[in-house]
């Protein structure tokens, strides 16, 4: 009898110590996801005097709607992004991970961009993008490269990939990270039985080293992925997603906020898109997922 | 020949050097930049001088005081350090039951708050947006920190630290009769310094960064943290490019000092990214 009272009070003691984070994400976080996916059947918004459910019209209009395909293209476009980064951030890794003198006050020094806000970074490289006055066309004028500056984010199926550099250019130095604590773990038998075996460089790498940092490659994806699929800041700051740069949570922002370029407080429409945006996430990460932790396991065979 | 192979290895090391050096300058010499235009005079904005003709502080003290910095730092650290504390306390408060006491729906409930993390927050910012306002914390401070102020990666990477703390201590105090609270507090919560510590500095991080949310649910000014307030600056004064690239000085200058003194905490709390994707 006294063990089952005292049973009780520990399951209550639990869940009193659960309490205040159940309130906060159930009122912050649940509450709106579930919201989020019925407004996506209705017509709300705070200018309207009254919501009605309209089925799947939304998704309907949303088909229908010039503005959300190329924002869906945008995005897509964006996953261009993941490749690179792993490309480059292995390189990277590659380059900085032997101790050499000083090697940490460079990896930190390239590790700088991660900590700083994308609002600041996309303002310093809008400006050095500028058509007229940056300094990037200043200098390739001086090296004879161009004659007329290039209009980086001036002109249409341009300025996106201006803007995707960016974006990589900020991330590098997370995903490189991420790389060197994978390197770190190979083991150096296996580095040296390729040594022995009279490995090229080249070689260890394809054989050795790229297959060991698998795991990581794969978290690399699905995480850069989720961000690309989910770009905002650059795109709001330094063209305000004109110029054909509008991605779906651009679109989002603009449909369910914004009342500037055609944006109207369209609330359960932009939700709508949403549940797109949503899909398309988990989508990737399980397909990622899928097919590189099956070329993991087959690879090992 | 062994002289050679040397000469080599040291050819080699030097080319690797300027590589290092050049990539330095590719991920700092923005910055650099941004910081030289700070620091320019009225007359030389359109020079491509990295050392300005005349170096003046008058563009941080315009931004600072006039155009309403001061409050926007404010805000920022008033909003970064609240959530910080909100988290650290609420991450560590919810992971202790989940990672020691024994009660019915302990997995589902860590697996719900788990799942949490797979939602994109853009998919329910509209909903939340109009929940807030409800709440009476549309255009407030308070608005910008509830939401955040418990990271379901929080709550994961402090249970996964409980779990590498050996039982016998909070036995000890239990067979003296000390209560959960207290050993959760007086114990527990110590033992976990390192991962409260890097949790710290990432939402420390996070949350001084973040745009779109006070974005959304800050409309005056005066409330205004640093994002928002380096936004609406580059929005008001296009061609005055020195008071925007001080604006952005004052925004990042002291994520980038704390990051100098506390590297070990800052890529330690890169894991936790890596759980929060």
């Amino acid at each position: 009898m006294k063990f089952s009272s005292s049973r009780t009070r520990q399951i209550a003691l639990a869940y009193l110590f659960l309490l205040p984070a159940f309130v906060i994400i159930g009122l912050f976080q649940v509450y709106p996801m579930i919201q989020a996916f019925l407004f996506s059947f209705t017509d709300f918004s705070p200018l309207n005097p009254e919501t009605s459910f309209i089925g799947l019209a939304n998704f309907v209009e949303l088909v229908q709607d010039p503005a959300f395909w190329l924002a869906l293209k945008n995005t897509l476009l964006y996953l261009i992004v993941v490749p690179v980064i792993i490309v480059l951030s292995i390189s990277l890794s590659l380059l900085v991970e032997p101790k050499i003198p000083f090697i940490n006050f460079f990896r930190a020094g390239y590790y700088v961009p991660v900590v700083t806000m994308m609002v600041v970074v996309a303002l310093v490289w809008k400006e050095i993008f500028n058509t007229d006055y940056g300094v990037l066309n200043y200098v390739l004028k001086k090296l004879g490269a161009i004659e007329e500056g290039i209009p980086w984010l001036t002109r249409e199926h341009i300025a996106l990939f201006t803007i995707m550099t960016v974006t990589i250019w900020k991330g590098l130095g997370y995903y490189m990270v991420m790389f060197i604590v994978g390197l770190r773990a190979i083991s150096p038998d296996m580095l040296e039985a390729a040594l022995i075996d009279g490995a090229s460089r080249w070689q260890t790498l394809l054989h050795v080293k790229i297959p060991a940092l698998w795991p990581t490659i794969t978290l690399v994806s699905i995480l850069s992925s989720i961000s690309a699929l989910q770009v905002f800041e650059e795109i709001f700051i330094m063209t305000s997603g004109q110029i054909g740069t509008a991605t779906l949570v651009y679109e989002i922002y603009k449909k369910g906020f914004s009342m500037a370029y055609g944006g109207g407080m369209e609330m359960g429409y932009a939700c709508a898109m949403g549940v797109v945006l949503f899909a398309l996430v988990f989508g990737f990460s399980f397909f990622t997922v899928r097919t590189m932790g099956q070329y993991h396991t087959t690879g090992e065979n | 020949m062994q002289s050679g192979d040397k000469t080599l290895a040291n050819l080699a090391l030097a080319g690797k050097y300027a590589v290092l050096l050049l990539l330095l300058a590719v991920f700092i010499g923005p910055f650099l930049w941004m910081v030289s235009i700070a620091l320019r005079g009225s007359g030389s904005i359109y020079t491509f001088r990295l050392i300005p003709e005349n170096p003046t502080l008058q563009n941080f003290a315009d931004t600072w005081r006039i155009f309403g910095f001061a409050q926007a730092f404010f805000n920022s650290t008033i909003v970064a350090f609240a959530v910080v504390f909100l988290n650290v306390f609420l991450c560590s408060l919810t992971a202790y039951p989940l990672a020691r006491l024994k009660f019915p729906g302990s997995e589902i409930i860590f697996f719900l708050i788990l799942s949490t993390m797979m939602i994109p927050f853009q998919l329910y910012m509209i909903p939340l947006f109009l929940t807030c306002t409800k709440m009476g914390l549309y255009d407030s401070l308070i608005g910008v920190i509830l939401p955040g102020s418990v990271a379901a990666f929080g709550i994961f990477l402090i249970k996964q630290h409980y779990h590498t703390i050996p039982k016998d201590l909070e036995e000890a105090a239990r067979i003296d009769g000390a209560g959960e609270f207290a050993i959760w507090w007086r114990i527990m919560f110590p033992l976990t310094k390192p991962a409260v510590a890097a949790l710290a500095i990432f939402i420390f991080v996070a949350n001084w960064s973040n745009f779109i949310w006070p974005l959304i649910i800050l409309d005056s000014q005066e409330k205004y943290t640093l994002p928002l307030a380096v936004a609406k600056l580059s929005g008001a004064f296009i061609d005055k490019t020195q008071y925007i690239a001080a604006g952005a000085t004052i925004a990042v200058a002291p994520v980038i000092i704390l990051f100098f003194f506390l590297q070990r905490f800052f890529i330690g709390g890169l894991t936790l990214g890596a759980v929060k994707g």
